[in-house]
């Protein structure tokens, strides 16, 4: 027997707003987290812009101790740390003990790559012959499962305590792995989410690629452009989500606000076969992948009303909307409302997803759909597949039922997650 | 340099890897730093590395390995500004 699965508390720490009350706000208003970032110009970079939240030491010393913050030099902890802390406490959980962890509660937070920063420092030192001088925590800064690591001390958590890693499709991919936890009853809450570091040394490989937007250095809000016709690449982004999973036993005995029902959803790999590579997708791997997220959660695809898509802003963007047509046998005017979030902070990387699913969420919540930004010229090979009010260009009032969020990643991976607003 | 000065820089560069429930005034000569002090260990390794810093020193891995209270980081301090 399965268990129902619900999320009881939300943390995030976005490009364009830090804590649920700034975002939501940021995501409703259209507000840009995309900047002009002079360290990159000074590189060189053929793109100069990103979207990176904006810390302060006052908010890091609310989240660390003075002896964690010395020598922090990875920036994903910090945004994991934050955002995960926040959806915990959001949740209305306690920190365990001192003598003994809380063993129904696990942490499942994901990296792309962590503490690049750190192990820039570490790798000047090694060359210069300086190893013994690398100090204690060169290694769980720079470990993949070190935001995991450092959250699950802080907050006390005795279940499970990992990393997952699947690229872009990180944070939605977890979502679904801690879902399928609980569900199992291997656990009752999980704190999900994922991070992305910030900086050059993240970025660059993507410039290098050719793949970011390069005439937007001026103009760092209208770069970020998903389903438009003048899209130019996606902007790279940074920061984190976080989403506490429990399961509804658990919920309803604590008497916990329920933000939504995740009914289910699907993960595959379009094994770098027929139209799929390292950099593209199997278009019929993303079609199954839907079908079955939408098979898995027990609905119809005519249920769905609302999705957050992958939509980078690349040239890619046309073929998910003919993918997600071609999966839910719906087009025109039958096409539910369809919102890309990387219009406002850009493509967060492994980060993407849980930010995404927070702001898909939230949308419950706040009975608003989030309009669209940079997507007045809607592409024409998108509005030949489906109508141009099924793009909202602006927020408004409405409370999808049922919504599907997907994630697309490198090595041609798929995440789907289905989560339906919860009715007592 | 005097030796009150010296225990004083010491106990600057302890305090900051003390666990929130082990107070300052809870470092004396004795004070054993993992046992006593409830330092985690791998943290001795940061401290060492505040004390070359502080001194201008450098210890030896034999050195770290003697360094088990506040008096043993204290003479080991010495016998290096010593040999200077």
């Amino acid at each position: 027997m399965r268990r129902r699965v619900v999320i009881t508390g939300m943390g995030v720490c976005a490009p364009n707003g830090i804590g649920l009350g700034a975002f939501a706000e940021a995501m409703a208003d259209g507000k840009s987290g995309i900047r002009f970032q002079p360290e990159l110009k000074e590189l060189e970079f053929g793109c100069q812009i990103a979207a990176q939240p904006e810390l302060t030491e006052e908010l890091l010393a609310r989240y660390f101790t003075p002896l964690q913050l010395r020598g922090l030099n990875a920036t994903g902890i910090m945004y994991g740390v934050i955002a995960g802390s926040d959806a915990w406490k959001d949740a209305g959980l306690a920190i365990a003990e001192k003598e003994a962890p809380d063993w129904d509660s696990g942490v499942l937070f994901g990296s792309g790559t962590l503490g690049v920063a750190k192990f820039r420092e570490a790798i000047h030192q090694i060359d210069a012959r300086n190893v013994r001088r690398l100090g204690s925590t060169s290694v769980i800064q720079t470990m993949a499962s070190g935001v995991s690591a450092y959250l699950g001390g802080i907050l006390g958590c005795g279940n499970q305590v990992t990393t997952n890693s699947s690229a872009c499709t990180t944070g939605t991919e977890g979502v679904l792995m801690g879902y399928e936890r609980i569900a199992q009853g291997q656990a009752e809450r999980i704190l999900v989410g994922s991070c992305s570091d910030s900086g050059p040394y993240v970025w660059a490989g993507f410039d290098a690629m050719r793949i970011l937007p390069r005439q937007y250095n001026e103009r760092p809000e209208a770069a970020s452009r998903p389903m438009s016709a003048s899209a130019a690449g996606f902007v790279p982004g940074s920061g984190a989500g976080a989403l506490l999973l429990e399961s509804l036993e658990s919920a309803q005995a604590r008497g916990a606000h329920i933000y939504a029902e995740i009914l289910g959803g699907a993960v595959n790999s379009g094994g770098q076969r027929g139209d799929g590579s390292m950099t593209a997708p199997n278009s019929e791997a993303v079609q199954r992948c839907i079908l079955r997220a939408i098979g898995n959660s027990g609905i119809d695809s005519a249920d769905i009303d609302a999705i957050n898509g992958h939509l980078t802003a690349t040239g890619k963007d046309a073929l998910e909307i003919a993918n997600w047509s071609a999966a839910l046998g719906r087009s025109g005017t039958d096409f539910p409302y369809i919102n890309s979030f990387k219009g406002h902070f850009g493509h967060c990387l492994s980060a993407a997803g849980s930010i995404e699913c927070v702001a898909a969420v939230l949308q419950f919540e706040k009975e608003t759909l989030f309009g669209n930004v940079n997507c007045e010229d809607v592409h024409p090979e998108i509005s030949k597949i489906i109508d141009q009010r099924a793009i909202p260009q602006k927020s408004r009032a409405y409370t999808p039922s049922i919504l599907a969020k997907a994630s697309f990643g490198f090595g041609d991976v798929n995440a789907c997650v289905i989560f339906k607003r919860y009715t007592d | 340099m005097e030796e009150e000065t010296k225990y004083n820089k010491l106990k600057d560069i302890i305090k900051v890897y003390l666990p929130e429930d082990v107070s300052v005034d809870a470092i004396g000569l004795e004070s054993n730093f993992i046992s006593e002090l409830n330092i985690n260990s791998a943290n001795l390794v940061d401290i060492v590395l505040d004390v070359e810093d502080e001194f201008d020193i450098m210890l030896e891995n034999a050195d770290m390995d003697k360094m088990q209270t506040v008096k043993d980081a204290l003479g080991i301090i010495d016998a290096k500004l010593e040999a200077k």
